[in-house]
């Protein structure tokens, strides 16, 4: 027979957190602080709507881009944060998640050979869905002394003429670190010069511990050239309603739509209801989970300074990057024995990129009484850790 | 600080002085005098427990009581609240818009006991027009917290 499979996937090396998932799912009492996801439940009322649209009925197709009155609501709340219009007749496409307009964005804008820049540490789906579309992934590998920001020399550096599109996956997973308008500024700087596109991935943009999040739309001249990305599930807790959104120019949101349109139809309507209801009425849900979040990540990171373990503060998402280079061991080896001796999964650093080793993902998206009984097996494992050296 | 501190100990009245200082992002001592703040102007007015009694051997009966009565003149409705908080089987007293005046939360030992009461003490007060008794047969959520089920966290151990 035939090999049945393609190269391209074939080629594509699975997930590193796959690995560690299948060791981490045998050991049945091991707590975890690995998870991507919030703990708290779909607020309630943003749940009625969508129990509502299933009694009226309402599980047909929507039109492609998605319900007008939700495209209309993201261009509002778009509005409403960062000040920037998006027209939500040929500007906004709802999709399957992030995840989704991630794929298809990158797929609309880039022909093959054409370079993507990937800031690493940062989500898994960047490089994979480049390779897919045919694109080179070009890896930048961003730096703890600048607190995992890109800076404009480190973006200057990786460009080449093939160089297309540059993703910007801030605030960050797994670090947690976030740009600030003035870093924003100076990379919007090279981004011009090169005239290249900016994929904004903003999927935690409520999770920011400063003042405010702010987005590179809001830099002059970054509107026409950026997809910003953005979604539900982090900021109001909806993970497994699968529900994003991609906002830019029509020329772009367009070429995506049809890709979406062949491929996926729309997006789930009661999701989509659901959705509306979130927008309209959810802003307090969030300020309240984004304030336990604020209260866990100051409390993570007194507990690793009392450990003496050495973490660069994020002001943003709900993950802590603690550096365990001291131990003189693989992010991969400290996670594995972490696990099989206080029975607590992390996630390797390395599993976000190859200038993640030396570094541990933390999630903070767990109650104080859980983060508290895993801190003391923490620092119970480093402490032997320490003496053993 | 004030506001996020409240919301924190509503839900933890027991969460220590130090960790309360970290995860608020304040010095301890900034904490204690805040606390300390709080009761004196009577915005703190008790740190309780919440207890599942239904699951100790300990006999109890809840009633809710509607109560109408003629408010009195000067007075309104505040002196016949006191005579009827006073009594320590009462737990709580609101007054209530619509259909009747007082809402009485009253614990006993028995129904005969809550019954004894109505009948004995509430009804016979003389600015009392008339009562209706309402037992609680199950609690499913008191004070913000569902009393009956532990949620189980069924997320995955490791997601990206």
């Amino acid at each position: 027979m035939r090999n049945p499979l393609a190269d391209k996937v074939v080629g594509i090396k699975p997930s590193g957190i796959r690995k560690f998932f299948d060791i981490a799912s045998e050991m049945k009492d091991a707590i975890s602080l690995g998870v991507g996801e919030p703990d708290f439940d779909t607020p309630w009322h943003i749940r009625d709507e969508g129990i509502y649209s299933l009694e009226q009925g309402r599980t047909i197709y929507t039109s492609n881009a998605g319900l007008k009155e939700l495209r209309q609501e993201i261009s509002n709340y778009i509005h409403r944060k960062q000040g920037v219009w998006y027209d939500p007749g040929k500007e906004v496409l709802v999709t399957v998640g992030g995840s989704e307009a991630i794929d298809i964005g990158i797929r609309a804008m880039i022909n093959p050979g054409e370079e993507v820049l990937i800031p690493q540490p940062s989500f898994v789906s960047y490089e994979p869905c480049a390779v897919l579309a045919g694109a080179v992934p070009v890896v930048i590998n961003l730096k703890e002394e600048n607190q995992f920001r890109l800076t404009a020399e480190e973006l200057e550096e990786a460009i080449t003429d093939r160089t297309k599109l540059l993703v910007l996956p801030f605030p960050n997973n797994p670090t947690g670190a976030i740009m600030e308008k003035a870093d924003l500024e100076a990379i919007a700087e090279v981004i011009v010069k090169h005239d290249i596109f900016v994929m904004s991935d903003e999927i935690y943009s409520e999770l920011t511990y400063t003042d405010k999040h702010v987005s590179i739309i809001e830099i002059p001249g970054m509107r026409e050239r950026t997809i910003l990305i953005n979604g539900f599930s982090k900021a109001y807790a909806m993970t497994g309603w699968r529900l994003g959104y991609a906002c830019g120019p029509a020329e772009i949101i367009e070429q995506m739509t049809k890709i979406h349109q062949f491929a996926i139809m729309c997006a789930p309507s009661t999701s989509q209801y659901a959705a509306i209801e979130a927008l309209k009425n959810g802003d307090e849900d969030v300020v309240e989970m984004r304030t336990a979040y604020n209260q866990r990540r100051r409390y993570l990171l007194n507990a690793f300074q009392e450990m003496g373990l050495s973490c660069f503060e994020p002001y943003g998402a709900f993950y802590m990057f603690p550096c365990i280079k001291e131990f003189g061991m693989s992010s991969d080896d400290f996670a594995t024995r972490f696990l099989r001796e206080e029975k607590v999964a992390v996630v390797p650093g390395n599993a976000f990129g190859d200038c993640g080793e030396g570094y541990l993902r933390i999630s903070y998206a767990y109650s104080l009484d859980h983060l508290k009984i895993a801190m003391g097996r923490m620092k119970k494992f480093i402490t032997r850790l320490r003496t053993e050296n | 600080m004030r506001q996020e501190l409240l919301k924190v100990i509503e839900k933890n009245s027991r969460i220590d002085l130090k960790e309360l200082a970290v995860i608020l992002g304040v010095q301890e001592a900034e904490v204690v005098e805040e606390l300390a703040a709080l009761e004196s102007e009577g915005i703190i007015c008790g740190y309780h427990t919440l207890i599942n009694w239904e699951k100790t051997s300990e006999e109890k009966v809840t009633a809710l009581i509607e109560v109408r009565v003629t408010p009195q003149r000067g007075q309104g409705f505040d002196s016949i609240a006191e005579r009827i908080y006073n009594y320590p089987e009462v737990r709580s007293v609101y007054l209530i818009s619509g259909g009747y005046d007082l809402m009485v939360i009253l614990e006993g030992k028995s129904l005969r006991e809550v019954s004894a009461f109505v009948s004995d003490k509430l009804s016979t007060l003389e600015t009392v027009l008339s009562t209706a008794t309402h037992f609680i047969l199950k609690k499913y959520k008191d004070h913000g917290t569902v009393i009956s089920s532990k949620k189980q966290d069924e997320r995955e151990m490791i997601t990206p």
